[in-house]
């Protein structure tokens, strides 16, 4: 896939960064506002794909598959289930997706226990998917033709 | 507000049979674009911020990847040879009538629009800030109340991104 | 009630998408408008007149909040759709590569 013109390029080049964070703000602040780990992955997902789009497909070598993304969303599924399990081996409650740390004041954007936690593996999980979709489909169409 | 659903409803309908009657599919796929914004504005007038903000970047992604798709292969419907006799639609039409009346049947038992449906939701509403520590109720019942379910889904995207790149797979690993 | 059958009309339009349609990506389309349809019901129940989205504001004002727990559901419902979509379109494209078309009925003919 060819890239785009120069236009469509540089705005992408500022906008990209910029979409990025927006994305690590709504998994950040997942359990204080609208958002999450769904929502916030979908965003930081959508900020690689539209890098893609842009700047074609030799922007990213792809010729080595989707490895990286792929190895990232199996280690983000296992974090998930490595902070769910924390619950019932070392919290001393015993119970499986405890929340087991201090809950703090609500509204605070240190607050609510693990499930800050819980969004960031979500989140990471999400984008890894999402991206590694796109990618498979990318290469297939590069490895096709 | 019930009739301002009402308008964007009616106008997802409209958007939903013109994309499954168009000739041509890459006009399809845009004709269904209307169906998953207009559930982003329902979703902002249902009180569903996080909804909203999931739908309508999942709608972006997904278009992208279907204009991908019919930009590799062809935009040409296939040619039916048009048989449809009028008992293909009689039966179409009962079908239709028959689920449209026994789902108006059990829609009957719950409670009209705009009430409270389900006693449980009270008890996650009010104790939820302080179980689960979240100012954010949906993310509390999420992560917390129903923290199984989401593992479960997450298994699920897990499964999802498997198959796609067993599917896509051209050479064999050696 | 008007709106609960309005809303189970678009699942109708995608069912029959699905069962009628010869075109592959008609019947992913198909699929895909009962998918958003269903979501769309589930909202519905847990709507509240007057409701605002369960959120608690910093001024600790006491409000009407409508159903958290369908919103989570559907939250992750949604994700999934899009995993299943892109599983489905990556199908179709493979078929299409081998047949050379998005007829089922080909696709039927050619089988072993």
């Amino acid at each position: 896939m060819k890239g785009m013109t120069i236009i469509v390029q540089k705005v992408t080049q500022i906008m990209c960064g910029i979409i990025f964070l927006y994305g690590i703000y709504i998994i950040m602040h997942g359990h204080l506002t609208p958002g999450g780990g769904f929502a916030g992955g979908i965003i930081i997902a959508g900020s690689f794909i539209l890098l893609v789009i842009a700047f074609g497909s030799k922007f990213l070598a792809l010729k080595k598959e989707e490895t990286g993304s792929s190895i990232l969303e199996s280690t983000a599924i296992l974090l998930f289930l490595a902070i769910a399990s924390a619950g019932l081996l070392i919290s001393g409650v015993g119970i499986f997706f405890v929340n087991f740390l201090p809950k703090g004041t609500i509204g605070n954007l240190i607050s609510a226990g693990i499930l800050p936690f819980f969004n960031i593996a979500v989140g990471i999980e999400v984008a890894a998917a999402l991206v590694t979709v796109f990618l498979a489909l990318l290469i297939y169409k590069e490895e096709s033709t | 507000m019930g009739i301002l659903l009402i308008i964007v409803l009616v106008l997802m309908i409209g958007g939903a049979i013109f994309s499954l009657e168009a000739k041509d599919l890459l006009s399809a796929v845009i004709a269904y674009g209307i169906v998953g914004f207009g559930l982003v504005i329902l979703f902002l007038l249902l009180q569903a911020p996080d909804l909203a903000l999931v739908q309508i970047v999942v709608e972006a992604i997904t278009l992208i990847i279907m204009i991908a798709v019919i930009m590799d292969s062809t935009r040409e419907e296939v040619k039916t040879k048009s048989k449809r006799t009028a008992a293909y639609v009689i039966i179409s039409i009962v079908f239709a009538g028959l689920f449209l009346y026994f789902f108006n049947r059990v829609t009957g038992t719950l409670s009209a629009f705009g009430e409270r449906a389900m006693r449980m939701s009270l008890a996650y509403i009010e104790p939820g800030a302080e179980i689960t520590g979240s100012a954010n109720l949906v993310t509390g019942v999420i992560f917390d109340y129903r923290g199984y379910d989401t593992l479960g889904e997450v298994t699920i995207l897990f499964t999802a991104v498997i198959g796609v790149l067993t599917v896509l797979r051209l050479k064999g690993r050696k | 009630m008007t709106i609960y059958l309005l809303c189970i009309a678009l699942f109708l339009i995608g069912l029959y998408g699905v069962v009628s349609k010869r075109n592959l990506i008609k019947m992913i389309i198909g699929i895909a408008i009962m998918e958003y349809s269903i979501n769309l019901f589930l909202i519905l129940i847990g709507y509240v007149k007057g409701g605002t989205a369960p959120i608690l504001s910093a001024d600790g004002v006491k409000r009407v909040f409508v159903d958290p727990l369908p919103q989570a559901m559907v939250l992750t419902a949604i994700v999934i759709g899009l995993a299943t979509t892109a599983l489905l379109l990556a199908i179709a494209i493979r078929l299409y590569r081998k047949y050379n078309t998005f007829d089922i009925r080909e696709i039927k003919k050619l089988k072993g």
